[in-house]
């Protein structure tokens, strides 16, 4: 709610600068978001009077005015359609600058001299958040009370400033300079002179037939018609520029008088062009698909069940959003009906949003206008209306069932207490109620309090102890620590907390990343083998459109936005959620996802440059798995995976359940997504590192430990990790660990056989063992591997 | 005795002649060996009278302990010698840097999350997780926003398909937490929220962290001591807070509370109220025996604060040049 700070401070005028009613207002909940000028500075622009014109010589466009700025007469040549002779203008002097950095000379227009010029809206900088659009061209004709000379930063009441509050949406009585007004003096104790319009003359009685056919959603409706007014009427200066600094454009007499009252008393009006009407109006729903036509043009088809005022012909506008063209007024409308009403907020809610149009109207009534305002925002526009356009008014013809008030609100002392931890002496409590306007009746535990029409927010006790804490002052509320019972933390032995994987990750020279929960669909479908993701219904952009299946494609985004940035070693992680479509809708599941490309190591002075491969992850991997203890329960297994290369895959399983992936990036992929090398991508559950083995301590042998190596030939295709597994299987508990220290294949073994060299440390805890100990340990892991594998030692 | 004299000084000449320890050991054999000079003098003693046996006993036995001294400290030199000269020959320049991987870092929204959880755990705050995808209910309904309230419109939410939605704040955990747990309780509620809203100072998916205190008697005053505490630890300097009324659904009375900027200007940094007694019992719990209070702070913009970062969007584009700077 944008408005003048100099309009405010003649309901209220609290005591201080600018900055002192900005805080105020901000420490009583009426956020200030913006505090602006009101207009530039406009040194050496006065008003002026034309007191004399003729024809240029040599330009038909052109005039020569004669034009009195106050104790001199300056000749100004002027190209305005709109200049008259009697007429009052800002004028730029010789040596003005004027926004855009124009600056004003004394010069010859095509042969005539020029001492100034005078301004249009648009020249000034008056235009606002207005745009271009109207009002922008031709020179700006000023009241009559401003006198040649006077500065037109006086003349237009530039010296002012523009506030942005932001209203919340409890307050739907703050859409008014009289709702902020009133807050204001209830919080400041000062006096507040509540606008009471000037009842005008009225020469008869409105005889139009309103007709209500749903009460709930419009209980009070009230016109009067205004007839005889001047169609060439224009608005004031002062009523142009108090609503363009609420960010309203002047289109119309009529229009900005209903804005003005709007701004004013909060209660939206609606004008319609009397001699438009067709016979009597009538408030309700829509038939489906009935077409209307809006004031900005735009033809609707509306559902059915919208609230439209409508007349013989049709709807004739969206109860309380927007009129219709058909009977807007216009630049030749003589006679007005003028629409005051009250819609229900619950009817009102989320309709203008869903039909995209959040009028400043449906924005008041859908939070709440003030059901007994209605007739005196009529008088109010008939007080100006008939000041500016002349005119004879009717008397105001309310219709409907009314609003019941609020129902009393009860508050208990002690309650208010104990919610805010301190006491408001009693006195001060029925002062804030009663400057809120509220009607307060002590009771046996407190009060019983009345709100006023105006309030939609008061519903319960806690609405009052917000309103006298907000009143009274936040900080003027104790601040004391409070004395609840405290509970010792639980700490899991064997809990692993993912800060400890994304720790080990960082030692592991992984960066941490994050990346959007929402993808683009192809990118998604790239890694996910096809599989659609579930889809936003209402995404931003096409690249933020699907919730993502897995992590890669984020990370791999941000991998090419870090080698197309000399970047060439890139290793990131990040915990976060893969959302996975299934039977019963959709699944989150928190992943551990990295990937690894460019070289192993840091570029250093004494290793070789290798790139990254598949051990090297691994290795990674198995730093985080040992967080876990217990190493025998990981299983790694070649599997297949759509976004990884066939070969170089493999399947993690912890006693048999899926854990994840690692593996080198599927070459076809990796091209797709314009990579030149496939990096090293994983992707784990972190639900299944979340809990360690307990350490299995089985104390620590006195004997010493003896160790065996042998050499088998197996086939080329026979994991090692099945053979460790066999050699534990068959050595027994005297084997302490099993180190696979060579594999070699090539000359002198046949092409399809490979030499796995094994390592077997070996220890009893009750004795020392012989070598005729080891030689049939020895013996039973080669008979084992012969049976299972053909394996055969190699000697 | 001129013999054991000139043998002695002969003896000295060559143990300082011998330059390494095999040498040395040589020059020993020679005078002191079990057939060196000087012991062959010592032999010669038992055909001598008493007498000249004890006058040149007694310089032989001075001689061979002169020498065997001056043998030591040659030895011991020669030792330190070349001691001192495998040690020169085996240093390195210690200013190379270290060879294997370099750490990296943690990303500044989680080591602002993790900093958040540590302060509020300190006083007791256990942390609950709760899912992105949420239903209407515990998004909204149950947080006192009903469908088509005006707080709706500033939420900007994403839906999904099925009707569900994108948790627009962390304030639904306290809801699945109530229900679980019951009252009296203290957490904190981490994690991502979305929005459909993106320019320079907001993303459509960011954190939050979410607080909830119900008890027997919790009130706004020890809300606004928590959290005036919380605003000094967080940013590790005496602050100036100021409480300013706000409106949320769920909280009433609410507040932003704002922290003062070493520049004088006032910085909003977290949301907060008492919990409204319409969300307590929609979470079963009986508003007349237990009061709460609950605030949220959104943690990328406590982490710009705290690093003085300029633009949110630079904490989503994973730029290294950006995140390596934290650690």
């Amino acid at each position: 709610m944008k408005f003048s700070e100099r309009w405010l401070r003649e309901l209220v005028d609290p005591p201080g600068d600018t900055g002192a009613l900005v805080h105020q207002l901000t420490m009583q909940g009426l956020e200030v978001e913006s505090v602006e000028q009101a207009g530039p500075s406009l040194d050496k622009v006065v008003v002026g009077r034309v007191t004399g014109m003729s024809p240029h010589p040599n330009a038909d466009r052109l005039r020569v005015c004669q034009v009195d700025v106050g104790g001199s007469t300056l000749q100004i040549v002027c190209g305005a359609a709109n200049v008259r002779v009697g007429g009052t203008y800002p004028v730029a002097l010789p040596g003005a600058t004027l926004p855009g950095a124009l600056v004003i000379r004394s010069a010859a227009l095509r042969g005539v001299d020029s001492g100034g010029m005078l301004c249009s809206r648009a020249e000034l900088g008056l235009l606002g958040d207005m745009g271009s659009a109207g009002g922008g061209e031709g020179l700006l004709e000023l009241d009559d009370s401003a006198f040649p000379g006077m500065p037109a930063v006086a003349a237009l009441g530039l010296d002012d400033q523009v506030l942005d509050l932001k209203i919340t949406p409890n307050r739907a009585d703050c859409f008014s300079l009289l709702g902020i007004a009133r807050d204001l003096a209830a919080t400041t104790g000062l006096h507040f002179a509540e606008p009471t319009p000037f009842p005008v003359a009225t020469q008869a009685a409105t005889s139009i037939v309103v007709s209500i056919e749903d009460s709930v959603a419009c209980p009070v409706f009230v016109v009067r018609t205004i007839r005889g007014i001047r169609p060439d009427a224009r608005s004031p200066v002062w009523l142009q520029e108090r609503l363009r600094r609420s960010g309203i454009r002047s289109i119309h007499p009529v229009v900005d008088v209903t804005s003005l009252v709007m701004l004013e008393l909060g209660q939206p009006l609606h004008a319609y062009d009397l001699d438009k009407v067709d016979g009597g109006l009538t408030v309700r729903r829509a038939l489906d698909k009935e077409p209307l036509k809006l004031l900005t043009g735009a033809d609707v088809s509306l559902d059915a069940g919208v609230l439209v005022i409508a007349d013989r012909a049709g709807p004739a506008g969206i109860a309380g959003i927007m009129g219709g063209a058909r009977t807007a007024v216009s630049a030749t409308t003589t006679s007005v009906l003028l629409e005051s009403a009250f819609f229900s907020p619950a009817v009102m809610a989320g309709r203008a949003r869903r039909l995209g149009l959040q009028t400043d109207a449906a924005t008041r009534f859908e939070r709440g206008v003030d059901p007994t305002g209605q007739a005196r925002a009529l008088e109010r526009a008939a007080e100006l209306l008939l000041a500016i356009t002349g005119g004879v008014a009717s008397a105001c013809q309310s219709s409907g069932t009314g609003v019941l008030p609020p129902l009393p609100v009860n508050l208990r002392r002690a309650r208010l207490a104990r919610v805010l931890g301190d006491a408001v002496p009693d006195t001060a409590v029925e002062k804030i109620l009663r400057g809120l306007g509220m009607a307060v009746v002590a009771s046996v535990e407190g009060w019983q309090v009345q709100p006023p029409a105006f309030r939609f927010d008061i519903g319960v006790e806690v609405d009052l102890i917000e309103e006298i804490a907000r009143v009274h002052g936040y900080d003027r509320i104790a601040t004391h620590p409070g004395m609840q019972a405290t509970r010792l933390g639980a700490a899991p032995a064997a809990h692993v907390t993912t800060d400890l994987l994304r720790a080990a990750l960082v030692q592991r020279g992984y960066q941490e990343a994050m990346t959007y929960s929402f993808i683009e669909r192809e990118q998604d479908r790239l890694f996910a083998g096809g599989q659609d993701g579930v889809p936003l219904v209402n995404p931003l952009s096409a690249e933020l459109a699907v919730m993502r299946q897995g992590l890669w494609p984020g990370l791999v985004q941000a991998l090419k936005h870090n080698l197309a940035r000399q970047q060439r070693r890139v290793r990131l992680f990040e915990a976060g959620i893969r959302f996975l479509p299934g039977p019963d809708g959709l699944m989150e599941e928190e992943v551990l996802a990295g990937l690894a490309a460019g070289a192993v190591m840091p570029e250093q002075w004494d290793s070789a440059a290798r790139p990254v491969d598949f051990f090297d992850a691994k290795s990674d991997m198995e730093a985080v798995l040992a967080l876990l203890g217990e190493p025998q329960q990981f299983e790694w297994v070649a599997d297949l995976h759509p976004a990884l290369h066939p070969g170089r895959s493999a399947r993690l399983r912890r006693r048999g359940q899926h854990l994840g992936w690692l593996g080198a990036m599927h070459p076809v992929l990796a091209k797709r997504c314009g990579l030149d090398e496939a990096p090293i991508m994983f992707e784990l559950a972190i639900a299944g590192l979340s809990m360690a083995s307990l350490a299995p301590y089985a104390g620590v042998s006195r004997f010493p430990a003896i160790r065996r190596d042998l050499a088998v030939l197996v086939s080329r295709e026979t994991p090692v990790a099945s053979l460790v597994a066999a050699v534990r299987a068959a050595a027994g508990p005297a084997l302490r660990d099993v180190t696979v220290f060579d594999i070699f294949a090539g000359d002198h073994i046949d092409a399809a056989q490979k030499s796995v060299a094994l390592g077997l440390i070996l220890q009893e805890t009750s004795r020392t063992l012989t070598d005729a100990d080891g030689d049939s340990i020895v013996g039973a892991v080669v008979r084992r591997l012969g049976l299972d594998f053909g394996a055969k030692i190699r000697e | 005795m001129d013999n054991v004299e000139s043998l002695l000084a002969q003896a000295r000449e060559a143990l300082t002649a011998a330059h390494d320890l095999v040498a040395l050991d040589a020059v020993r054999v020679r005078y002191l060996g079990k057939k060196g000079e000087l012991t062959a003098l010592l032999k010669q003693l038992g055909s001598m009278s008493d007498e000249q046996r004890r006058t040149d006993g007694q310089a032989i036995n001075r001689a061979k302990l002169s020498l065997t001294q001056a043998l030591d400290n040659r030895r011991e030199q020669l030792e330190r010698e070349a001691l001192e000269a495998e040690l020169r020959s085996g240093s390195i320049d210690v200013t190379l840097g270290g060879r294997g991987q370099s750490p990296c870092g943690l990303h500044p929204v989680t080591l602002t999350l993790q900093r958040i959880q540590k302060i509020f755990c300190g006083a007791g705050f256990s942390v609950h997780q709760g899912p992105e995808v949420e239903d209407d209910f515990h998004n909204f309904t149950a947080l006192n926003i009903p469908a088509d309230h005006p707080a709706r419109a500033m939420h900007d939410t994403f839906y999904l398909p099925d009707g569900r939605l994108l948790r627009t704040h962390t304030s639904p955990v306290q809801i699945r937490a109530l229900l679980r747990l019951g009252a009296p309780i203290r957490l904190i509620a981490p994690g991502r929220v979305y929005r459909c809203d993106s320019d320079t100072t907001h993303t459509p998916m960011f954190h939050q962290v979410e607080g909830l205190v119900v008890d027997t008697n919790v009130s706004f005053a020890n809300l606004k001591a928590m959290l005036a505490e919380f605003v000094e630890r967080f940013f590790e300097r005496p602050a100036t807070v100021r409480f300013r009324p706000s409106y949320f659904p769920f909280t009433e009375p609410s507040a932003e509370v704002d922290v003062l900027s070493e520049s004088g200007r006032w910085l909003e940094v977290l949301g907060c109220g008492m919990v409204h007694p319409q969300v307590l019992q929609n979470a079963g719990i009986d508003p007349e025996k237990y009061t709460g209070y609950a605030f949220g702070m959104g943690v990328e913009r406590l982490a710009m604060l705290r690093y003085g970062i300029d633009d949110i969007r630079l904490l989503f584009e994973n730029d290294l040049r950006f995140l390596r700077q934290f650690h």
